[in-house]
Parts: structure tokens; sequence; C-alpha cells
């Protein structure tokens, strides 16, 4: 705390000049005003948290704070003085720290590495000098962190540390978190809180972004919300400090969307209905014969992933059977397997009764198998074709669109017309090439192929990775709709919320292994959060 | 008939090996540079055979083996600068560049060549050896491995110095982001693209007093395609290293051996056709690669290049 004061010079800052200040931030790209007009402030030993949907442009604001973009308009003051934060760099030596959404530390390189990478004052690497400093901020944080291990071998909520303990590496005064909560497990997001709570102590601002509701009640002092690129409401300390948490919910989110009550219930936690159709599911599940069985199949990784082991598990018709875990534990290994693209050295699967393990890729398509890739850009599609021959590429040669051998334009077209219609994707016509397309729009585009002609099993790799909220919105749907028909779904996702959305049970995949099978239900989340955990533990 | 396994034999193999192992050490450590930070410069032979011309050209002006070896570096360096422009300023294919290169480099020191040098095909004098007092009279070993040309001495320093300059210090620290994680690097406030130029620049010397090297001691004149694939077969050897400077040192000394042995049974007079044993340098390429190509762990950014703001 003291550090940081008198690096800027206690005498001049009051306590109430506040560390960071915003006044009429715009910033437009070609298109879209991404930030219009926002003035924000953000106190020292205070979590300012910026709530907003994807797109609400709080990380646009938040690249502008740490120097990554340059504002259009506006000004910021740091600890009253007015400043110009021309690149990262500049933000750092300002006292700016900024943990990304997306980990930007190096998983080959040892922590102290990744610590010294840019703030090693000498030419030789100082180690003693790096190994104290991360002593002295990891005791702040109150975490033990092994400085000569390989970052790639930390769990995320370590890797987390490791970020903050980089953030705050050159005595920052700001401490912006980028929805750092995204890839965490319950337990981990406790572990932040409480963190954060030690840091917001010793006089630090904090800036936390975030998108989930819960999240923001549970940690900030004040609330701001944007909503496409405005600020759209604020609570203060007096709101959110007193009512249950039911009632502040109900003010962010008449704050957020104001009249609009249409809009509240599309984000999913807010929706109370789910209880009630989990229920219904059970039920509904009940007898539902099996469609696809996996007994104890192994399949090896890719360069530096997980393949999976003796992966043995039920998938009945209508069910939605999600898979969590943290990237690279064998998600790809086990899409591919069930998909054909990845023979399966051991073990057996089953679709429907029938043994498919040493079928190919076609000829399990043809039984009603299908897999919507995580790699949607280069896998799912060929980004410089038109979206109608991309619906079709999957059946290049089958009739009604390849007659004799020669391509048949005119059924393409009809079929891939009918589909935009029917999945929604906005393209300017069926010939445009693809890959102009949005990430939402081929998302839906991939929906659309996978999804007709009949599917029995379909696997989603992380089905809204990247998308907007309507999209996200749009494809869950699309996947309840789908298990309503009686198709068996297996949805892999790195975001829990997501699983627990849409699954009926929930497997959880570690170190390529199937650690354990949790019903969706009240506390499904810790249980699978201790899964993740114990899974690590075991390792 | 020379006898195969006597000391003498040895000796010769051992000295020839080196002597064509240094060019490929010279050009792995440079490859090895630009790889760890994320560029496949597979434009070496042309920085090599480049640098064999001009050092050639020099060295006959001057009369000076070093300044030769500097000429040599030098050259290498500037033709490596069109890897820095095209690929990791412009972010033009890397693969595609560096092929270009390499036949660009070829064909013009040919064309130079032959028109100075065609008639002449003048010589350089032998380099005298550099023998270590004391450790050059071990058989075998003495007369090979310690009494070489100073170069050779000098070469093995540096690979002790970038051993250590990838390991403990802030250059090698950003060097291995920029080809890991060059976003990262980005973001911690270091200019990936001035490390990339940097490293490249570097592996551009190397190659280019590798080719030195390579005309002046190992033949004593220029001939068209005088580096013969060493600049590739240096690529293999940075790969099979991956990272780690000694094993270029060994990687070199293997693949010289193989080379030395080549021209020893040609010497020898042993009764195989030209043509196969001058492929055994390539062969033992393959036979490694298909050993070893499970060990070689890249770089993650390995080829791609890093233009801000186009994630």
């Amino acid at each position: 705390m003291t550090g940081s004061n008198d690096r800027i010079g206690s005498s001049t800052v009051g306590v109430s000049t506040p560390a960071v200040e915003l006044s009429g931030i715009t910033k437009a790209f070609p298109g879209v005003i991404a930030n219009d007009r926002i003035s924000l402030r953000a106190l020292r030993g205070e979590v300012l948290c910026l709530l907003g949907e994807n797109g609400a442009g709080k990380s646009t604001l938040m690249s502008i704070l740490s120097g990554l973009y340059q504002p259009d308009a506006g000004s910021i003051r740091i600890d009253g003085r007015e400043v110009r934060i021309g690149s990262p760099r500049d933000g750092r030596e300002l006292g700016i720290g900024m943990v990304y959404q997306h980990l930007s530390l190096i998983p080959t390189l040892t922590v102290l590495e990744n610590l010294m990478l840019g703030s090693n004052p000498g030419i030789v690497l100082d180690e003693v000098r790096a190994r104290a400093r991360l002593g002295d901020l990891a005791a702040r944080l109150g975490v033990h962190v092994d400085a000569d291990v390989r970052v790639g071998a930390l769990s995320l909520g370590q890797q987390q540390h490791v970020e903050i303990i980089k953030a705050l590496w050159k005595d920052s005064t700001v401490l912006i978190l980028d929805e750092p909560t995204s890839m965490l497990t319950p337990q981990g997001i406790e572990e932040l809180q409480k963190v954060l709570l030690g840091l917001k102590a010793s006089g630090l601002a904090i800036i936390f972004i975030t998108h989930k509701l819960h999240e923001a009640i549970a940690i900030g002092d004040r609330v701001v919300a944007l909503r496409q690129g405005r600020v759209v409401g604020e609570l203060g300390p007096e709101v959110l400090r007193t009512g249950t948490p039911h009632e502040i919910q109900g003010r962010i989110v008449e704050v957020m969307f104001g009249e609009d009550p249409t809009r509240g219930p599309q984000i999913a936690e807010l929706r109370e209905d789910l209880a009630a159709e989990r229920s219904d599911a059970r039920t509904r599940l009940e007898g539902s014969p099996e469609i696809l069985r996996l007994d104890g199949v192994s399949a090896p990784g890719a360069r530096g992933q997980h393949g999976i082991e003796g992966a043995t598990f039920v998938v009945r018709e209508g069910e939605v059977l999600g898979v969590a875990g943290v990237d690279g534990n064998g998600q790809r290994a086990l899409a591919e397997a069930i998909a054909g693209q990845r023979r399966s050295s051991v073990g057996t699967i089953h679709l429907g009764g029938e043994e498919v393990t040493n079928l190919s890729v076609g000829a399990r398509q043809r039984l009603g198998l299908r897999y919507v890739t995580d790699d949607r850009l280069h896998e799912g599609v060929v980004g410089r074709y038109a979206v109608g021959l991309n619906f079709v590429l999957k059946r290049i040669g089958d009739e009604p669109f390849w007659r004799k051998g020669t391509i048949d334009r005119k059924a393409i077209e009809t079929t891939a017309r009918s589909l935009i219609t029917e999945f929604d994707v906005r393209t300017p016509s069926p010939a445009t090439p693809i890959g102009k397309l949005s990430g939402g729009n081929i998302q839906k585009a991939l929906l659309a192929r996978e999804l007709s002609f009949d599917p029995r099993v379909v696997v989603f790799h992380k089905p809204t990775h990247g998308l907007d909220v309507k999209t996200i919105a749009a494809v869950r749907d699309r996947i309840r709709a789908l298990a309503a028909r009686g198709v068996g779904v297996i949805v892999i996702s790195t975001d829990l919320d997501e699983l627990i959305d849409l699954s009926d049970r929930v497997a959880v995949l570690f170190a390529g292994r199937i650690v354990g099978v949790v019903e969706n239900g009240p506390q499904a989340a810790t249980r699978i959060g201790e899964l993740l955990v114990g899974g690590e533990a075991a390792a | 008939m020379v006898d195969l396994l006597s000391p003498t034999f040895l000796t010769a193999v051992l000295a020839a090996g080196i002597v064509a192992g240094i060019p490929l050490l010279f050009a792995s450590l440079g490859e090895t540079l630009a790889e760890q930070a994320g560029v496949l410069n597979v434009g070496l032979e042309g920085m090599m055979i480049s640098g064999a011309f001009v050092a050639f050209v020099t060295a006959l002006a001057v009369g000076d083996y070093w300044i030769g070896l500097l000429a040599g570096g030098i050259a290498g360096a500037v033709v490596s600068l069109v890897m820095v422009v095209f690929c990791i300023r412009l972010g033009l294919d890397q693969i595609v560049v560096g092929i270009a290169l390499v036949l660009t480099a070829e064909g013009a020191t040919s064309v130079l060549h032959d028109i100075w040098y065609s008639r002449s095909y003048p010589r350089l004098p032998n380099v005298e050896p550099f023998r270590i007092p004391l450790l050059s009279e071990i058989p075998v070993l003495g007369g090979s491995l310690f009494s070489q040309p100073l170069v050779v001495y000098v070469a093995l320093a540096g690979v002790a110095f970038a051993a250590w300059a990838i390991r403990r210090t802030r250059w090698g620290l950003e060097l291995r982001a920029a080809g890991e994680r060059p976003d990262s690097l980005d973001a911690a406030g270091v200019s990936v693209v001035r490390t990339r130029t940097v490293a490249e620049l570097m592996c551009g010397f190397l190659a280019g007093v590798g080719g030195g090297y390579l005309a002046l001691v190992g033949a004593g004149t220029f001939v068209p395609f005088v580096t013969h694939g060493a600049g590739f077969i240096a690529i293999v050897i940075a790969m099979l290293a991956r990272g780690r400077p000694w094993w270029c040192v060994l990687g070199g000394l293997l693949f010289g051996i193989s080379l030395s042995i080549t021209t020893a049974l040609q010497v020898a007079g042993i009764a195989i056709p030209v043509d196969f044993v001058e492929m055994l340098p390539f062969i033992s390429v393959l036979v490694v690669l298909v050993l070893f190509v499970r060990e070689s762990r890249l770089p993650s950014a390995l080829g791609l290049p890093y233009l801000r703001g186009s994630r």
C-alpha cells in the first residue's frame, strides 16, 4: 500500500481522489461505436464491477485504459493527473495492471521466467530479485506459488494467481480483471474472491469485468452497467450492501434493461423455470433407450494435448450429456474418437446398438452421427467456398446435389435457401463466401449443415465459444430443441454455466479420464468443481 | 587400399568431419536463434552460399581469412534482410520467401562466379591449424579435435555463450517468448518485430560465417553450389536441437563426419559407386529424422507471421 502511494507522491493525492477517472471516453470501430461517452471512477480500496453483455463495450474500455487502444475522444486521469496512455508499457508504468480474459502467460516458460518477461531491468536476468518480489506479492495475495515450475503444469487457478502477480509487478495502483472467472471452478472463484478482498484492503483500486450478475453482486462494491457502449446505470455500496441478493439482482436488471422486461429472462441465471424443466427432463429420460455407448475407449492426443483413456459412458435418446473440463484435457480426442476422425486404440463405440468402432467418418455420418467442431473456421468450413457449397460439403457426390458426377447448383441453392431461413443465417446470398460472415453466422451455418438430414447423435465441441449473447441463446435453444426431438446430445464445453444450463448429466474430464458423472441440479456446479480439483489432486 | 581403422585414417576422418561440421554448426546455431524467435528460416542455404561467395572474394582480395569470414557473415545478414522485410515486417509466407532466397542466391553466386573466375579458378592457401599445446599430442583425437583452425574454438565459445544467453538473459527470454506466444510478448511491452528481426539478422550472420568457413577452410575455393545442401541439413539439426546450442555441436559433428566419411571412402577406393557414397549424408538425415522426429518439439508460433491486431 505504501509503495504505490509514495511513488505517485501521497501529499498531492487526497483520500477522495479517484485512482482512475475516465470522462467522456468514445471509441468507434468501423460500423460500431464500442464506447459512447463513457465516464466512470474507480476508488482505492474498492472493487468496481463493470457489468454488461458481450459486445457492451467493457473490453474495449479496458483496452483503452491499459493502452492497447487509443480513445477517439475523452480523457483519462490517474490519481487526479491527466495522462495519455500510448501503449501497454505506458499503462504499466502508470500503475495499471491488467489480467486478460485469456491468460497471457507462456506455458512453456517457468513462473519466474514469465514474470521476468518484459520487466527485467538489466541484460542478464536477475533471478534473485525476481524471486524475492514473487515471494512478496504471493504473500500479499495469500497464496503459494512455485517459482520454477512451468506455467503449463499449473492449474488454471494457480495460473491466474501468477497473472495477478504479474499485473501487480510494477507497484500497480489499479488492477483490471477482464472476465477472470469464466474458466474457473466454483472453488477457484471463491479463492479469487478471497485474494481480491485482501488486495482491496491493501489500498488497490480493482476493476472487475464480468457479464455475470451474481459475481457483480458478490464481488463489487459498486456496479456500473454498460449496454451498447453506454453507461446505463450505476449502483453504489449503499444499494449493494442492503437488501437480499434477489432484490439487488432485480435492481441491476432494472438498471440494465430498463422497462424492457423481455430482455431479462435471456440471462440464463435469471430463468427460474430451469429447475422445473430439469425435473421434466428426468421423467422424460426414464426408460429412454440408449443411443450412444462408449466402452473403455482410449485414443491418443494431438501434439501437446491429452488423449483419452478408458472413456466409458452412455447417452440416451433425448439426453444432453455435458462434458466439463479445462481445455486440453482430452476434449478434442474424445470428440474426434466419437466422430471417427481419430482411431481409438482400445474400446468399442456403439451407435444405437450397432458397433461403429471401426467405421469411417463418412459411414458414421450416414448412421446419423454428427460432430460440430470447435474449430469452426478451419475444420468446420471452407472459408472461400459459398455458404451453399459449405452446406453440402459432407455430402459431396450424393444425390440430389451431385448428378452423374457433376454438381447440381440449383439443387444446392434450393436447399441452401431453406436452411438459411430455417437456421436464421444472416448472409447476403447463398453464393457469399462463408468466410465473410460473422462468427455467429458461421456457427449457425455449421449447425444447419450438421443438424439437418436426420441426426441421431450430435457431439458439440464448445458450441458457443466466442459468440455474442443473442447467438449463444439461439444455439442453446437449438440444442435443447434437438434433445426434445429425441436426439442424443453431447456438449463439450469449458464454460460451466453453459453445461449447467444445458445438460441432464455432466461428465468431468481430467487428464484424459472421466473422473466422475454428476446429475445436474442444485449444487451440481460445486460437485463438478470438486471433481476437477479432486482430479488435479489425484494426478 | 588404405587400412580403414588405422589411426591415421581415423584422424583424417575425424579432422575432416570437424571441418565439414563447423559450417553446419554455425548455420544450425543461427537457425536455432531464428526458430526460437518463431522464424522458420528456410533460406538458410541461400545465406550460406552468399556468405561463402563473399567471404571467398574478400579473402582473395585482402588475403586474410578472418576478414573474409566477417565479410561472409555480413553478406549472410544482408541476405537475411529479405526475410526481415518480407516475412517479419510484411508477414509473407516464410517458406515461400525462404525458397525464393535459396534459388536466387544460388543463381546469383553461380553467375558471378562464372563472370569473374571461370577462367582462373583461383584457390586460397591452406589455413594453418592452431595446435593446442599437449592436447594436440593425444593419438587420433589430438590430431583432429585439438589442431583445428582458431575459428573452430571461437565457434565453440560462441555456442557456450549462446547457450547461456538463451537461458539467462533478457534477450534469450524475449527470444523464446517471441517463438512461443508472440502476443504475450507484445502484451509484455516488447516488440515482437524487433526481437525477431535481431534473431533473423544474427541467423543470417552466422549462416554467412558458416558458408565462409566452408569456402575458405573446407574447400579452399568457391565453386557454384559449393554448400551442397548444408543449409538444409543445418535446418534439420536445429529442429532436433530444440533450442539447445550444444546439440548443434553434436549434430554438426555427426553430419560432418558422415560427410567426411563420404570423401574418405572415395579416397580409400572402396568399390561403391560414387553416387551412392555421396548420398550418405542425406541418408543419415533421413535416418535421424525417422528415429528422432518425435523429439523435435518446435516453438508454437514457428513459421507464423505476427501482425498486431490480426489475432
